[in-house]
């Protein structure tokens, strides 16, 4: 293993208990720096606008991302397409600290994910369950975060990736040794891979909650459940007070387990985002890549 | 030996099991309640030193802790853990604990591309595995502040009295001597 990936794994360690924040411009991104966010995730739309907006998502212009790094001092993360090697070498490019192959954007390709051990850059892709954790591992991934299901302002399937992904691992690290090549083989991922969760009894890579965090409450759950920080996406810069609402969630992964806290933390924040509920949503982006 | 450690955001597990390993007790630290408890001595981790800073002052930490420091709490900060504790930061305008009479650059190598592994001697020790990811380095140190490691001709390592302090990560690997060189000191 490259001592790049490694460090590339290691940056990611850096980041847990902190949260990721989406952010649209350098004014946004200086509010999520002063609220406590731990790297900032520049993009043109936000999941719940480009769910609105419908039609084809790309990665943003390079301009657009361009000032928000100069604009802030923590780690500067962007989308391209899943598959869309030519988006992520010019991500690579402009110097970006972590490049998202992301499901909130359109797929770029239905069959291939990028190979990312081809890049010096690192990666962060989303999964549902382990096998896709694996695989995006096994492609060069160096951290891993739920789908959920962005722009939703919905918990329900962060929480349903979380929980399956706890489930298999358990499953993995139960599992006797002659069983792991079975395993490796239901789950579609090398035996090394499987082998590492066996005897870790956890993934490779730091993993983050993300899609549908809306409130204090939405991040201390999945810190609760297992999540190692928290990407909020729309939740922030959709909601009535975003830097209230910011400092907040920080405050709650630091403190998930402190429900008199959390109660403090959740008072007049003001008007959350708009929730979609799972049934509503034509368009389910933890469908895109497996 | 029971050893505090600043959980409020970072790389602090890894220093938990480090010290776990070398038989120390833990204890974490992530709101001003739980400095309450007795420790002999503190770590400050790696992450994000915005947002660990401003978790500390928030949070009612920052000034006890800097108080226990004054007094000779020892401790132990790497990465972000150094810029808190620095009196000046010549790219930031913030101060933290500020007792460490040193001067450090925040991402002082660049972005995350320029972040890099090496092995160095540090102290009295050789061949010390050394990451820097999106490291700062010391600048200037006044004169009564040891240097302990040097890379490409920047201070990467310091001690002053109890503050033993690095831009590079001790917790990521399996060299567990910086780390007995820190409990050492907890237990003088």
């Amino acid at each position: 293993m490259s001592k790049r990936y490694e460090l590339n794994k290691e940056l990611a360690q850096m980041l847990k208990g902190g949260v990721i924040m989406d952010v649209t411009t350098p004014e946004q991104a200086k509010i999520a720096e002063a609220a406590g966010a731990c790297a900032v995730m520049a993009l043109e739309r936000i999941p719940a606008d480009i769910r609105a907006a419908g039609g084809v998502s790309r990665m943003s212009d390079p301009k657009m991302i361009k000032g928000i790094q100069e604009a802030v001092s923590i780690p500067v993360m962007a989308k391209c397409r899943i598959g869309h090697f030519a988006e992520a070498q010019i991500l690579q490019a402009i110097g970006i600290d972590y490049i998202d192959e992301s499901e909130v954007l359109s797929p770029a390709d239905d069959v291939y994910h990028i190979d990312k051990t081809a890049f010096s850059a690192p990666f962060v892709c989303g999964a549902r369950d382990l096998g896709e954790a694996l695989r995006r591992i096994s492609e060069g991934a160096s951290m891993i975060r739920t789908k959920g299901e962005p722009g939703t302002g919905d918990i329900v399937q962060a929480v349903r990736h979380m929980r399956m992904m706890n489930r298999q691992i358990a499953e993995v690290a139960a599992a006797r040794e002659e069983e792991l090549y079975q395993k490796a083989k239901e789950l579609q991922v090398p035996y090394e891979l499987v082998r590492y969760v066996h005897d870790e009894k956890r993934l490779p890579v730091v993993n983050f909650a993300a899609g549908g965090v809306a409130t204090p409450a939405d991040a201390a759950l999945m810190m609760q459940l297992g999540a190692e920080g928290v990407f909020v996406g729309s939740g922030i810069f959709k909601s009535g007070n975003p830097k209230k609402r910011a400092e907040a969630i920080v405050k709650a992964v630091t403190n998930y387990q402190d429900a008199d806290m959390l109660a403090a933390l959740s008072e007049d924040l003001g008007e959350a985002m708009v929730g979609i509920n799972e049934e509503e949503i034509s368009l389910l982006m933890a469908e895109r890549g497996k | 030996m029971r050893i505090a450690v600043s959980c409020v955001q970072g790389a602090f597990a890894e220093h938990e099991k480090m010290l776990r390993n070398l038989g120390a007790e833990v204890v974490e630290l992530r709101k001003k309640e739980d400095l309450d408890q007795s420790f002999d001595g503190i770590i400050l981790p790696g992450g994000e030193s915005t947002v660990q800073g401003k978790l500390l002052q928030d949070l009612k930490m920052l000034e006890p802790l800097k108080e226990k420091i004054r007094k000779g709490l020892p401790v132990l900060a790497t990465c972000a853990g150094l810029i808190l504790l620095a009196e000046h930061i010549s790219n930031d305008d913030h101060v933290y604990f500020a007792t460490l009479p040193v001067t450090v650059r925040r991402n002082a190598y660049g972005r995350q591309a320029e972040s890099f592994y090496t092995e160095g001697s540090f102290g009295p020790y050789e061949k010390i595995p050394m990451e820097f990811i999106r490291a700062p380095y010391v600048e200037r140190v006044s004169d009564d502040v040891e240097v302990l490691s040097v890379t490409d001709g920047n201070i990467t390592g310091v001690r002053y009295k109890n503050q033993i302090a690095v831009s590079f990560h001790p917790e990521l690997c399996c060299d567990t001597r910086l780390h007995e060189m820190f409990l050492g000191l907890c237990s003088s």
